[in-house]
């Protein structure tokens, strides 16, 4: 501490930390010192001397007590608790604010109380921008880990804009409790051991002395990149809350540069896979009837398998049913003739709902995809399998079957139909045979296809197959009779 | 799939949800786990959307059996699908959360098999986290439409905050974009939500012991833009939830384009302005005791994009302004245009000391260009051409003493019923003879 005095001003030097200025401050206030006739300066800071002249250092004159040791200031709890946050800015010029503060506080104690004073206003704004900071630090401190032979460690080097480590420390030992862990600043560090429970301050340590790198920041820029809306690119905004000169600690940051130039394709992209998306929806009519339905159906665009199959296959059966079943798609021979369920299939799922007791006349069949869809082996079309595009291009026809029917039950017949109505997770095997609220009749059911059970690979299989499809159709029968 | 591949799926399809928020919460260090939050939220970082990363936002799964149009996780969409283990997001949570990323999780889903088995699924993540790591950290969880009461208590136990959407303004734009859901399953998961933690809220004035039950509470988020409805039905829609629900948010969500998108759907983003005004209405009728039929009236059933709607709202009443800041009650000076209830509530601190003149409100970062026509200080009168009293001129901090001291009696009487043309300019007489000191 030194204090040399130019021009009748009195310069002390004071250290970095508020107890040190209100030491000084305390005994300026004792010897009468005006706010002019004393400067405060910041040690930290070379000072520039032209000002004043040639200072020669003359030991600490305040030290001398020759004021009134019995003259305390007066200060405000709303004074006290903003000096101390104001104290930890790094603006060099806090102290003589905060020494004019009480000085004039001491004829207008309400003085903290209009906020519009320059002063008062001044400190307000150092105040908030240490609050700032401090929320910053909560936010941006990155831990990388390391693991040595006494467990894992988390450490962190981060530059803070003002001396805010004492400050901010404690939120960290709240939250990170039972981790060991370092925070390293320019202006010193803090250390956190459970086994000890209390913050432990030391010296600045450099970057160095923290990992460089942690896998876990791989996966964290993957979240970082995945996150953002690319269609409402907004950088500035982003920068207003994360200024640039925190950046250099952020480990996602390095991405910016290529998200902000692939955004706009990423935009595009999606546009025009939008607009070339198959679906139905356009064709469906209104009116959900099964005449107009019907009577709509082979004009349906709604994807490409129309070019090539004979014609659209709607469902078939009366319009009271009170069981829909959904099979797949038509086969080579409904194609041909343009009714579901004719051929070898058919038969099968005929004779299971014989044997179940149910009639098939009395329930409605229809198809998730309306349309044939096959290769051309030499003269034999080879049935395959829809896609996911092409069931869901076809899905609001069979919305609007239902809606026109609305069933009591719904029976899907193997994966495709159940990927329609269920979605994709439904688990055909592990879940046939279970009746499920659902939104598109009282009850949903899912089995198996018939045309699984033909292409068994052995009679044992076929059998098997069989009847499970019989015994979910029976416990579809039993339902509709409870109900 | 690795979890890096599922990380990048189900974070980019948990995107669309405009909700993170990580404040509302007070928990302490529990001593025996990580993670703690002081009740107000900490963004951790930004995205280039301006948007904060405050949670670890993501699906559960984004395999949908729904098929509502406006979201890019429907059923019928040809995305990448990927499904995380429950085992999988708390190791994630955790790891992000020891390395200072997060505040917490947001977990969703699409609906898988039922709304039971993706809740409990969501539940189970939750609990996990909390019994088995004494996570401290901020969770929300979103409340599937029509699932058990009881995984709605569960969720409720484990999670700070819980929100069912409501994903459209009205039944018709639902019905028509999203045909599985129901505003009356989506109201009634709120309802429950509400009722259940008023009782736990009630208990426990009673016994301490008893548990806080999503102390956040509950908040939603509505997709604009894709259907027709007017400002006026979005807004009287939230008015209606924060009064029914006590819901703490509706979020709005510009409807913006996305892979795989229904051709019902418009080609190009919502004007992410419109979000805005609505957000900046939602806030009126929040924090500045506007209702929603003032807002947006039948007769103008949009918002004005040009201003925001508190302007458009001062506009269209003349009669209630201007208003003397040194003398207006709270709930008259939050109706000023510029003027946010932070200010209003410096102002009403302040002028217990200090009579307040323009200057004031300029360091106070009053939006003046609004707010200047609407208010009376010592040293300012609206529409007063007089360039005594225009905000451009400079006062000397004298003068200016001189008008708050002399004016004081003068604002007193012939501002207790103030804004009569006719007082007007007797007003501008005092007050130049109370600077000139002339009488």
């Amino acid at each position: 501490m030194s204090s040399s005095t130019v021009n009748g001003v009195t310069r002390v030097m004071v250290a970095p930390d508020f107890d040190a200025w209100r030491q000084l401050a305390r005994v300026a206030f004792q010897q009468r010192l005006e706010p002019d006739a004393i400067d405060f300066a910041d040690e930290t800071i070379p000072v520039a001397d032209d000002l004043f002249g040639a200072v020669s250092t003359k030991t600490a004159l305040l030290n001398e007590l020759s004021g009134n040791a019995a003259l305390v200031p007066y200060v405000s709890k709303a004074f006290l608790e903003r000096a101390q946050l104001a104290a930890l800015h790094r603006d060099p010029s806090r102290w003589n604010l905060l020494y004019r503060l009480l000085w004039r506080l001491q004829s207008n104690r309400e003085l903290m109380r209009v906020e519009v004073d320059a002063d008062v206003s001044a400190m307000l704004r150092l105040v908030q921008q240490i609050k700032r900071d401090e929320h910053k630090m909560h936010a941006f401190v990155r831990f990388r880990k390391l693991t040595d032979e006494a467990g894992e460690q988390f450490i962190a080097w981060y530059e803070p804009a003002h001396r805010i480590l004492p400050l901010a420390a404690p939120f960290f030992a709240e939250r990170f409790a039972i981790m060991r862990w370092s925070i390293l600043t320019p202006d010193g560090s803090v250390f956190w051991d459970p086994a000890v429970g209390t913050l432990q301050f030391g010296p600045p340590l450099d970057r160095s002395h923290a990992p460089s790198e942690d896998e876990l920041e791989t996966l964290w820029k993957s979240y970082y990149s995945s996150i953002f809306n690319p269609a409402r690119l907004n950088p500035d905004v982003m920068r207003s809350h994360m200024p640039v000169k925190y950046w250099s600690n952020l480990p996602e940051v390095e991405l910016l540069p290529s998200l902000l130039q692939k955004a706009e394709g990423r935009v595009e992209l999606m546009v025009s896979k939008q607009s070339d998306k198959p679906t139905a929806a356009p064709f469906v009519p209104a009116e959900h009837s099964l005449p107009v339905l019907n009577q709509a159906m082979p004009g349906c665009r709604g994807c490409e398998l129309y070019e090539h199959a004979t014609q659209v296959v709607p469902g078939r059966g009366p319009g009271t049913a009170q069981i829909v079943l959904v099979g797949e798609q038509p086969g080579d021979q409904e194609d041909r003739r343009g009714e579901p369920f004719i051929g070898p299939a058919g038969g099968v799922l005929r004779k299971a709902l014989g044997e179940a007791g149910l009639p098939p006349e009395t329930v409605y069949m229809t198809n998730a995809v309306k349309h044939f869809k096959f290769v051309l082996r030499g003269k034999v079309r080879l049935h395959q399998n829809p896609r996911v595009s092409e069931i869901m291009a076809c899905r609001p026809w069979l919305l609007a079957e239902l809606d026109a029917l609305k069933p009591k039950l719904v029976v899907c017949l193997g994966a495709s139909a159940s990927k329609s109505l269920l979605g994709g997770t439904f688990a055909l095997m592990r879940d046939r045979g279970k009746l499920m609220p659902s939104s598109f009749a009282d009850q949903i059911m899912a089995t198996i296809h018939p045309s699984a059970v033909l292409r068994g690979k052995d009679d044992a299989t076929r059998e098997t197959l069989y009847r499970h499809l019989r015994d979910d159709l029976q416990l579809a029968r039993q339902y509709m009779q409870s109900a | 799939m690795t979890v890096q591949q599922k990380l990048e799926i189900l974070a980019d399809a948990a995107k669309y949800d405009a909700s993170c928020a990580s404040s509302g919460a007070k928990r302490s260090g529990n001593g025996k786990g990580i993670g703690h939050s002081d009740g107000n939220g900490i963004c951790h970082s930004y995205t280039p959307d301006g948007r904060c990363i405050s949670l670890l936002k993501l699906l559960l799964t984004n395999f949908c059996t729904y098929d509502c149009v406006f979201c890019v996780n429907r059923v019928s969409s040809d995305i990448r699908r990927a499904r995380f283990t429950p085992e999988e997001i708390v190791t994630l949570t955790l790891d992000f959360y020891k390395r200072n990323y997060i505040e917490g999780l947001f977990l969703s889903s699409g609906i898988i098999q039922s709304p039971d088995y993706t809740m409990e699924q969501l539940v189970q993540v939750a609990k996990t986290l909390r019994l088995v790591h004494h996570f401290g950290g901020y969770i929300h969880i979103k409340a599937i439409p029509g699932c058990a009461p009881r995984l709605l208590e569960e969720a409720g136990t484990y999670a700070d905050r819980l929100s069912a959407n409501i994903e459209l303004p009205t039944q018709a734009d639902l019905v028509q974009l999203a045909p599985e859901k129901k505003a009356t399953v989506i109201e009634g998961t709120m309802a429950h939500i509400h009722d259940r933690k008023n009782e736990l809220d009630e208990d426990r004035t009673r016994f301490n012991s008893t548990p806080k039950f999503a102390p956040a509470g509950q908040s939603t988020q509505m997709v604009i833009g894709a259907t027709p409805s007017t400002d006026r039905d979005i807004i009287q829609r939230a008015s209606g939830l924060y009064q029914n629900f006590k819901l703490r948010r509706v979020y709005y969500t510009g409807f913006s384009p996305y892979p795989e998108a229904d051709t019902r759907l418009p080609l190009k983003a919502s004007p992410m302005v419109r979000e805005h005004r609505l957000y900046q209405a939602d806030w009126l009728m929040r924090h500045y005791g506007f209702a929603a039929d003032e807002i947006a009236p039948e007769d103008q059933p949009e918002l004005d994009l040009s201003i925001d709607p508190k302007l458009a709202w001062a506009r269209r009443h003349p009669e209630f302004f201007p208003v003397d800041l040194n003398t207006a009650p709270r709930e008259t000076m939050l109706r000023v245009p510029g003027l946010g209830y932070a200010n209003v509530d410096r102002i009403l601190r302040i002028r217990r000391y200090h009579k307040l003149v323009l200057a004031d409100l300029r360091k106070l970062h009053v939006r003046l260009k609004d707010a200047a026509e609407y208010v009376i200080t010592v040293d300012h009168l609206p529409g007063q051409a007089d360039a005594l009293f225009s905000p451009t001129t400079a006062l000397s901090p004298a003068a200016v003493e001189i008008a708050a001291g002399g004016l004081e009696r003068v604002s007193m009487k012939s501002f207790a019923h103030p804004v009569q043309a006719a007082q007007l300019p007797l007003f501008a007489e005092a007050a130049k003879s109370a600077v000139t000191g002339v009488l």
